[in-house]
């Protein structure tokens, strides 16, 4: 009980108020992202028919089924100093994405991604293809069906696909290990934090902070539960 | 206004190989369910596209497999009924009718959407969702909807299907309205004979993708050019309650 206590009043530390605050902040960035190209990305998946879209899907899913340190490694691959999208970039500028919190954000887009574009697209896919039509034959182009009809109507899922994604962001960890590393006041979130906790046998500290993002985490999922549940 | 349909497609084995014209009239396409009639509404709508052929009304040329050209179907100005009525389940009956009137000035749109509604005795619903109001008076707002526009023609896809025997005979009423006052062709699909005879100016029977007889409705009923016709209308009657005495009155006033 006592260690428990001790855990909260550690709360007060700065270094873990960084922490909180940084996982906030990745999170919050990555899935403003992830609304942004997921949501589009789920709509020409579920609306058009283009060669590749099969294999596309299966690219845009793969982070959800790979281990976070392949997906991490991958990125490094893409964008590291010497990658493929790393090196002219750092060529041209001077930065990389490595150690940086960008690149938390960098991991949390592509492993919370697949929960947005599977969600997303499956809720497209639900609405009465009639509604479309009416829609087009009543003037109205596809871009003003898309925000006037499909999205209103594929909402929950796609507000579902949110929380999820802002909760897997929350709660990343191998893919930002490899590509931010866990630089204290830098790079290290929530989760990277607890790791270093554990390690060094800070024990009560790491179960305050277990304790509070594992209550985030549930807070999230119970919303995108109450938003899910029309859909299924 | 004219309409005319020249239009060929493949679909696995249906072939659907079709041409008629109507002029301002209401044309009815009758047939077996499978027969083709709501892929030639979809063809003309540009839902669909044929493999060959050409639509148009009047000169406007809606689709021409020689030339290529292909107008998209918010640019053909026609109001389409669906089956189901496709009412936007998120809008109001005010806003569904309001999203009929694309392309029309704000204020115009607002006075035309009061007036639709009144002549489709629907304002007291303006503020209820599709699924707060009644089969019968979906079917209204969906011609309110689809006639916001000023359409060039109205193409209707079974849409009493679902109504009960008195909501059809009002509805029927209703788009005899429709048709005085607009003055446009209108293709309605229907399995029913009475709606056939009692609505349509003529009547193209649709058998596996071809047209086996066109006429007035009630030349089809008396002198049927096939066994096949013959079949068809026959199987209708005996669908209604009081087959030859119905059979009369409803061709009577034709």
């Amino acid at each position: 009980m006592l260690e428990t206590q001790k855990g909260w009043c550690f709360f007060m530390d700065s270094s873990s108020w960084f922490s909180l605050k940084l996982s906030l902040q990745v999170a919050s960035i990555a899935t403003a992202l992830i609304l942004l190209f997921g949501v589009s990305l789920a709509y020409l998946l579920a609306m058009k028919n283009f060669r590749g879209k099969e294999i596309a899907d299966m690219l845009f899913t793969l982070p959800l089924v790979l281990p976070p340190t392949v997906t991490g490694y991958y990125l490094i691959v893409l964008f590291g100093r010497r990658g493929l999208i790393g090196r002219p970039l750092f060529e041209a500028t001077g930065w990389s994405f490595m150690f940086t919190w960008q690149a938390a954000v960098l991991a949390s887009f592509v492993v919370a991604l697949p929960l947005m574009i599977k969600t997303a697209r499956a809720a497209i896919e639900s609405v009465d293809k009639n509604l479309i039509r009416a829609s087009y034959t009543l003037g109205h182009s596809e871009f003003s069906t898309a925000m006037k009809v499909i999205f209103p109507l594929a909402g929950k899922g796609v507000i579902a696909g949110t929380v999820l994604s802002f909760a897997r962001a929350m709660g990343e960890f191998g893919a930002t290990l490899m590509l931010a590393g866990n630089i204290p006041g830098k790079t290290d979130t929530m989760p990277l934090a607890i790791y270093s906790l554990a390690g060094s046998g800070e024990w009560s500290e790491a179960h305050a902070m277990v304790m509070l993002l594992t209550a985030i985490s549930g807070l999230f999922l119970y919303i995108a539960n109450r938003c899910g549940k029309r859909l299924i | 206004m004219s309409l005319s349909v020249s239009i060929q497609k493949k679909i696995g084995n249906f072939v659907l190989d079709v041409s008629w014209e109507i002029h301002n009239e209401l044309a009815v396409l009758f047939g077996h369910s499978g027969a083709g009639k709501s892929l030639t509404l979809q063809m003309i709508a540009g839902l669909m596209e044929p493999d060959e052929g050409r639509i148009c009304l009047d000169d406007l040329v809606y689709f021409e497999s020689a030339t290529g050209k292909r107008l998209r179907p918010q640019h053909r100005m026609l109001g389409y009924v669906f089956q189901d009525l496709a009412l936007f389940p998120h809008m109001t009956v005010l806003q569904n009718i309001l999203y009929g009137g694309h392309g029309i000035s704000k204020t115009d749109k607002g006075v035309m959407a009061v007036e639709m509604m009144r002549r489709f005795r629907i304002a007291d619903l303006r503020d209820r969702l599709p699924a707060q109001i009644s089969g019968g008076q979906k079917q209204r707002v969906a011609l309110a909807r689809a006639l916001m526009r000023r359409p060039r023609a109205l193409l209707l896809d079974e849409p009493f299907s679902a109504l009960d025997a008195s909501l059809r005979l009002e509805m029927g009423r209703l788009l005899k309205e429709v048709r005085q006052e607009f003055n446009i062709p209108i293709v309605l699909i229907t399995h029913d004979l009475h709606e056939a005879c009692e609505l349509g100016d003529t009547m193209f029977v649709y058998t596996a993708g071809k047209i086996v007889q066109s006429g007035k409705p009630d030349e089809i009923i008396y002198r049927p050019s096939s066994l096949d016709v013959q079949d068809l209308v026959q199987g209708s009657v005996y669908q209604l309650e009081r087959p030859a005495v119905l059979l009369q009155q409803l061709c009577a006033g034709n």
